[in-house]
């Protein structure tokens, strides 16, 4: 569904991708685990467009994506959720669903709101509250529920389970399940390493710009090398 | 605890001194060809020792006085009460809305001539600020070159007028959209800039129109302006005295009524009117328009909102030209009603205090900026006995609005869109 060729990717003069291939297939969930600053981040910032890919190529449902605009890759089914979950805090938790749904007809929002509020009752609830007042669980839910207005095929989250408690990132990656079980693909980036291997159908392991590693979540999660670096030996 | 207040009362009172003595204190007078700097009179010099008392005991006894001036808006009545309805609200609002305008209507003919044009000047500025809100309010970006636009619409119709003859009502859409485009064209070159720097950029461009005014002389008259700009008409009949142009009828004869010269103050005036409420209602109905919810996710958080496939070129563009076009039409308006203009109208300044208007009021809120419009601009008219302390009152005026609202006048209610459920 999601095909990476060969991806350089450059900041400035630093190069900070040195040729990672990745491929998603349709229904799954694929992660994408690694250290600070390996790149994890810059890989999902050059599959929306920004920064662009310098070498190689981004494929996305057949097509060639690589050089389009940021706004193109994002109204073309692919949706994200991106770090430190970026909800717009003054608006309403409705309002912050609608921009979701920004580009869709009325009557698709009402269908997605009612599809977000049924995996996210908690946010019904919070319907006209102001986001920025909310939880930091309830914020992540919210920005999760947004990506999902815009009925996206491809979902890709970046660090959901970033300073949220124990309890909360189990809520949230049993979503996650549930939204592979309604037939949606996930591209999961993550540190913690052992609930999003535990999850993932397969993985990958990115390290100072390279893939080190990639096999199935199970496979990875027993891998010895895997297991000093990431999971605490 | 204690002597660090007083180290830092003794320090405020002796910048007060420092900065106080040197500008109040000595005069330089002229002695023939010499310049004599001599002391001031004791009067003087006792007012600047008291203000300077006054700063030591006012910082040396801050923490308690400023508790109690916190404690006022307790005794607000207003602050403890259950917010209204909101469709009870909304049909209240509009009610009174209505009478307002219905009251602006008819005003003017029961007043003085002074009072109209100065209202004039205030509907020019509620336009400006409504513009200039849809930039800063609502998009976020900072532009502190806002005058540049109101300049352009206003040598638009000047120099449309000095050189074709072209009228005021076919100057009015053409200034309104030359500004429009200048403002797409400074939008590209920016676009990649936020805050700060925006900032510089806009303020740059501001002046760097001015200057061009200032300097080709030959087209734009450089400092010396253009004069005789023609009054707008009505209908082809013109307010002067006399017709100017032929086949053109005067207004006064038209009606049969004896020629005033109050009849052309009052039309500029009720022209502004139509034009403040015209802006003010298209942008209430941008902002409740997709382009208007843009706009606030942009001004949230720009990475999420191009997460979500927005573009940030249209919409920061869209922005910027809709801001320039109003500031467009305000120029227009304000080259008629002055009939003479030079670039020393459109000074940083003038900038500023649109900003002002705009943070005064409450970014993004229409009634706030309205209020704030008529606030600014009328307030120092009535200030004009201590004019040399106008711009200290204004300045206090600010600090104070911004300890105390610090969200302005009236802040931003957003407006909400709901959905019917389907049955």
């Amino acid at each position: 569904m999601l095909i990476l060729e060969d991806i350089h990717t450059h900041y400035g003069k630093i190069e900070a991708l040195h040729g990672v291939s990745v491929e998603i297939n349709e229904g799954e969930i694929v992660t994408l685990i690694g250290a600070n600053g390996a790149g994890k981040t810059t890989l999902l910032m050059t599959v929306c467009g920004s920064p662009q890919a310098s070498a190689g190529r981004v494929v996305f449902e057949g097509r060639d994506i690589t050089k389009e605009p940021t706004s193109q890759i994002m109204r073309s089914g692919i949706a994200i959720v991106p770090e430190g979950r970026r909800i717009f805090s003054g608006l309403t938790v409705k309002e912050n669903l609608h921009m979701g749904g920004f580009f869709n007809t009325k009557s698709e929002i009402r269908e997605s709101q009612e599809h977000v509020y049924e995996l996210f009752p908690r946010l019904k609830e919070r319907e006209s509250q102001r986001a920025g007042t909310m939880s930091g669980g309830e914020q992540q839910m919210l920005a999760i529920g947004r990506a999902l207005m815009s009925k996206p095929r491809l979902i890709i989250l970046d660090e959901p389970s970033l300073g949220l408690a124990p309890l909360i990132i189990k809520q949230i990656f049993e979503i996650i399940g549930k939204l592979r079980d309604d037939g949606m693909t996930v591209f999961l980036v993550e540190q913690n390493a052992h609930q999003a291997l535990n999850l993932a159908d397969r993985g990958y392991v990115l390290e100072t710009g390279r893939i080190r590693l990639h096999d199935t979540g199970a496979n990875l999660l027993v891998n010895p090398q895997v297991r000093e670096a990431y999971l605490g030996g | 605890m204690a002597t660090s207040n007083v180290r830092h009362a003794l320090f405020c009172a002796i910048v007060t001194i420092v900065i106080s003595y040197p500008i109040l204190g000595l005069n330089l007078e002229a002695e023939g060809i010499n310049i004599v700097l001599t002391g001031t009179d004791a009067t003087t010099i006792v007012a600047i020792a008291c203000a300077a008392l006054i700063v030591f005991l006012f910082q040396l006894f801050r923490d308690s006085v400023m508790g109690k001036l916190g404690a006022v808006s307790d005794l607000n009545p207003l602050t403890g009460r259950k917010p209204m309805e909101q469709d009870k609200r909304a049909k209240l609002e509009s009610w009174v809305l209505t009478g307002l305008v219905v009251v602006a209507l008819f005003w003017p003919f029961f007043s003085s001539r002074g009072a109209v044009d100065l209202a004039t000047l205030v509907l020019i500025y509620v336009i400006l600020a409504l513009g200039l809100n849809v930039v800063v309010g609502l998009a976020g970006l900072l532009d502190l070159g806002y005058v540049a636009f109101y300049a352009v619409g206003a040598y638009t119709f000047a120099l449309l007028s000095q050189y074709y003859g072209i009228s005021f009502w076919m100057a009015l859409p053409l200034g309104a959209l030359l500004a429009g485009l200048f403002g797409l064209l400074l939008g590209f070159p920016v676009l990649r800039l936020r805050g700060d720097y925006l900032a510089i950029v806009t303020l740059g461009f501001g002046e760097i129109i001015r200057i061009l005014l200032n300097n080709w002389t030959n087209v734009t008259g450089g400092p010396n302006g253009i004069g005789g700009i023609p009054d707008p008409t009505l209908f082809g009949m013109e307010f002067g005295r006399r017709v100017k142009e032929e086949g053109n009828t005067s207004f006064h004869e038209t009606f049969g009524i004896a020629y005033s010269g109050e009849h052309k103050v009052i039309f500029l005036y009720l022209i502004a009117l139509v034009l403040a409420i015209i802006t003010a209602l298209i942008i209430r109905r941008l902002m409740k328009m997709p382009v208007g919810r843009a706009w606030e996710a942009l001004r949230e958080d720009e990475i999420a909102a191009r997460s979500l496939g927005l573009s940030r070129t249209a919409v920061k563009l869209s922005a910027f030209t809709i801001g320039a076009f109003f500031a467009g039409f305000a120029g227009t308006i304000f080259a008629s009603k002055q009939g003479f203009i030079s670039p020393e109208s459109f000074v940083f300044l003038e900038s500023a205090i649109i900003l002002a208007i705009v943070v005064l009021g409450g970014m993004g809120s229409q009634i706030g900026v309205i209020l704030a419009a008529i606030a600014v601009t009328i307030l120092p008219e009535l200030a004009r006995e201590f004019s040399e302390y106008r711009m200290l009152i204004f300045g206090a005026a600010m600090v104070l609005m911004m300890i105390w609202r610090p969200q302005g006048l009236v802040p931003m209610r957003r407006l909400h869109i709901t959905l019917k459920t389907q049955e």
